[in-house]
C-alpha cells in the first residue's frame, strides 16, 4: 500500500471564490478522501435577526453572499410576506423574477470565468467577466448597485422599472446573447476544454439523489428538478422545462449552466412582454406571528427559507439552507479518487458559494 | 481536433480597444441611481433621529441637543433606508462612491444656528388651544423643550395625523371626538403638522419637559343655527314625524 500524504487545500487557493478547508489525503495523486472544514466565514447573520427590526433584516439578508444577494433578498420577504398575508403586486412579482434571472445571468457567467480560470484559460476567464459587466451596469441602472441591490423589500420592490428601461434592457440582451453564443462556443467545443472536463467527477444519479445534491449540479445527473416549477414570485405564468443532462461529469454540469444562460434570456424576455403596470409595493402593517418554510431557485440550487414571528418586532429566527451546503457532501464523494489536478475543477463545479453556507 | 474554436475571438481582440475604462483618465460615470455615499442638507434637518433608528448598521448618530448629525461612510452599507425615511427629505444619496483613505472616519454635520422667528410667540397666543402649558415666556435655551399641539376648533378629526406618525404616538377617535399623544414616545418629527389638511397643528415651546399622554376633546358645536335648547325628545317626534311625512309626500 503506498503511502498516504495529507494536503490540505484552502482556504486560501487562486480558484476559491470564497474561503473552504479541505484535508486531502493523497496516495501518489490520487485523493482518496477529502475532509472539509467550513467556518472561515461565519459572520453570525443568522442571530442577528434577533437584534434587527424584521423590515430592516432584508439588508442583512441580502448581504448573506455577494453572488446570490438577490435570491436572499427575495426569499427572505416573500417569507414573511407569507406569514403576514400580505398580497404582493404583481408588477413587483414580475419586476422580482427579472431581477432574479438577471441575478441568475450573472451568476452563472461568474461562474463559467472561474472554472475557465480554474483550468488556465485565463482569457476566456477575462470574457465571460467582460459580458457579465454588462449585466452589472444594467443592474446599476435599475437599482443602483452592482452587486447588493436593495430593492426588495416587505411587501413588494423598491424601485421600478419602466418601459424605456426595460425596452433598452431587451435590446442589450440581444447583443448579449449573440457574444453568449461566441463563448459557449468554447467551452462547450473546444478541444483542451474537454480534455479537463468530460469523464471527471462522476455522479450517478442515483448518487446525486441519495447525497442530496441540488440544482445544475443535481440537474447535470439527470434528475429533473427545478424550484422555479414551485410557482413563487411570477414563475407560475413563465413557461420553461429544467435543462437536464444525462452524462454526469463536470462536462454536463458546465453545459446546464450555459444552457440555464439562454433559458434565463428567455424567461427575461416573457416577463418583460408580460409585466403588468400597477403598484410596486403593498403597506405592511403590524408584526409578523407565525412560521413559513420557502424554497427559492438560487443559481447554485435549492435555497430554503424559515421565517419565524412572535409577534414583535425583532423575529425569533430565520434559517436559511443555502445550496452550497447541500451539495458539500455530494462533491466530497465526487473527490474520492479523482487526481490532485482535478480537485480544484470539482468543488468548483458545484459553484462553491461559501458565504451562503456560512452566513 | 477543436482547437482553434477561440482563434476568432482571440484575433479579434489583439486588434481591438481594452473593454475597461481607462479610469482614473476617463473620470467615472455613474448612473442615476447609484448609491454612492448619503448626503444631508443639514439646514433642514429637525434631528428627530427617524434615520439612526432605521440604519441597520448603526452608521449614522443623530444628537438633538448639540444639533449634530454625524455617519460613519464606513459602517454605511448604502442601503437607502435613511433616505426612505427621512421625514423632512434632507437626506439624499450621491452617486460618488467614497474616496479610499487610510483611516476610518466619522463624518459630522453641526447645524448652524437658526435666527431667532419673532413671530412664534404671537402665534402661540393667538391660538386658541386649550394647552395647559403654552409657553408664556420662552424659557432658557438649553432647557426648553417644544412639543406637538393641536387647535381642536380646526381639527376635523380626520386621523392623518396619526397614519403619518412614524413612530404611532397620535391616537384619533372620531367617535370620541379625541385626539391624544404619547409624549414619551414622540420624537418631534413634524410629520404630523405637515400632514394635518387644516394647519390646525402647531410646535409650541414648553418649559417643563412633556411627559405622559395628552388628550385633547373637540367640543361638540351648538346644534344648527334654527334650532334653540331644545331639548333631545322634543326633536326626536319632530324628526319622526319629517320621517314620517316623506313617504306620504311621495305618495300620490
Amino acid at each position: 500500500m503506498s503511502t498516504r500524504s495529507v494536503v490540505p487545500f484552502g482556504p486560501q487557493h487562486p480558484v476559491l471564490p470564497e474561503p473552504i478547508h479541505l484535508d486531502l489525503v493523497l496516495e501518489d495523486e490520487t485523493v482518496v478522501e477529502a475532509i472539509p472544514s467550513i467556518g472561515f466565514i461565519h459572520r453570525g447573520l443568522e442571530k442577528l435577526v434577533e437584534q434587527r427590526d424584521f423590515q430592516d433584516y432584508v439588508y442583512v439578508a441580502e448581504r448573506i453572499c455577494g453572488i446570490c444577494s438577490f435570491m436572499h433578498g427575495m426569499g427572505y420577504c416573500e417569507s414573511v410576506e407569507h406569514i403576514m398575508d400580505i398580497e404582493v403586486p404583481d408588477r413587483a412579482k414580475y419586476l422580482r423574477t427579472i431581477w432574479c434571472e438577471f441575478s441568475r445571468l450573472h451568476s452563472h457567467l461568474l461562474w463559467l470565468g472561474l472554472l475557465a480560470d480554474a483550468f488556465g484559460f485565463e482569457s476566456l476567464f477575462m470574457h465571460s467577466w467582460r459580458l457579465r459587466e454588462k449585466i452589472l451596469d444594467m443592474f446599476e441602472i435599475s437599482t443602483g448597485g452592482r452587486l447588493i441591490f436593495s430593492v426588495n423589500k416587505v411587501g413588494g420592490v423598491r424601485k421600478d422599472m419602466d418601459s424605456d428601461m426595460l425596452h433598452q434592457f431587451e435590446t442589450t440582451l440581444v447583443d448579449m446573447e449573440k457574444d453568449m453564443r461566441e463563448l459557449t462556443k468554447t467551452f462547450l467545443n473546444d478541444y483542451s476544454v474537454k480534455t479537463r472536463l468530460k469523464g471527471i467527477g462522476i455522479l450517478s444519479k442515483q448518487e446525486a439523489f441519495d447525497l442530496g445534491a441540488a440544482g445544475p449540479f443535481m440537474r447535470a445527473s439527470g434528475i429533473a428538478l427545478d424550484n422555479r416549477k414551485l410557482g413563487y414570485a411570477a414563475y407560475g405564468n413563465l413557461d420553461f422545462e429544467p435543462i437536464i443532462s444525462n452524462e454526469c461529469d463536470c462536462y454536463a454540469r458546465c453545459y446546464v449552466r450555459t444552457q440555464e444562460l439562454f433559458q434565463s434570456v428567455d424567461l427575461i424576455r416573457q416577463a418583460i412582454a408580460k409585466i403588468p403596470a400597477g403598484e410596486i409595493s403593498a403597506p405592511v402593517k403590524g408584526f409578523p406571528k407565525g412560521e413559513y418554510f420557502m424554497r427559492v431557485e438560487q443559481p447554485r440550487g435549492e435555497g430554503l427559507y424559515y421565517v419565524k414571528g412572535n409577534g414583535t418586532k425583532f423575529l425569533d429566527r430565520v434559517r436559511v439552507r443555502t445550496p452550497t451546503f447541500a451539495n458539500l457532501p455530494a462533491m466530497l464523494k465526487t473527490l474520492k479518487g479523482a487526481q490532485l489536478a482535478d480537485v480544484p475543477i470539482l468543488i468548483l463545479t458545484i459553484d462553491p458559494c461559501i458565504s451562503c453556507t456560512e452566513r | 481536433m477543436n482547437v482553434m474554436v477561440f482563434a476568432k475571438t482571440a484575433l479579434k481582440n489583439l486588434f481591438s480597444t481594452p473593454a475597461t475604462k481607462m479610469y482614473p483618465q476617463v473620470p467615472a460615470q455613474y448612473p442615476e441611481r447609484t448609491r454612492g455615499h448619503v448626503t444631508i442638507d443639514i439646514d433642514t434637518c429637525i434631528f428627530c433621529g427617524i434615520c439612526q433608528r432605521k440604519c441597520p448598521t448603526g452608521a449614522i448618530k443623530v444628537d438633538r441637543p448639540s444639533k449634530s448629525w454625524s455617519i460613519e461612510p464606513y459602517g454605511c452599507v448604502q442601503c437607502a433606508n435613511c433616505v426612505e425615511c427621512c421625514p423632512k427629505k434632507c437626506l439624499g444619496m450621491g452617486t460618488a462612491y467614497t474616496t479610499p483613505g487610510g483611516e476610518k472616519k466619522v463624518e459630522t454635520h453641526v447645524q448652524p444656528p437658526k435666527p431667532e422667528q419673532p413671530a412664534a410667540p404671537a402665534s402661540a397666543a393667538s391660538a386658541p388651544s386649550q394647552a395647559a402649558s403654552s409657553a408664556a415666556a420662552p424659557a432658557a435655551e438649553s432647557t426648553e423643550y417644544t412639543m406637538v399641539e393641536v387647535d381642536m376648533a380646526q381639527c376635523i378629526l380626520c386621523g392623518l395625523c396619526g397614519k403619518k406618525c412614524p413612530v404611532d404616538v397620535i391616537t384619533v377617535d372620531r367617535t370620541a371626538k379625541t385626539w391624544s399623544i404619547n409624549r414619551d414616545e414622540c420624537i418631534l418629527c413634524e410629520n404630523c403638522i405637515s400632514a394635518c389638511p387644516k394647519k390646525c397643528m402647531t410646535m409650541q415651546k414648553s418649559a417643563a419637559q412633556p411627559a405622559g399622554t395628552d388628550t385633547r376633546t373637540k367640543a361638540v358645536p351648538e346644534a344648527a343655527p334654527k334650532a334653540s335648547a331644545a331639548p333631545a325628545p322634543a326633536a326626536a317626534p319632530a324628526d319622526e314625524a319629517k320621517g314620517d311625512s316623506k313617504p306620504d309626500a311621495e305618495t300620490p
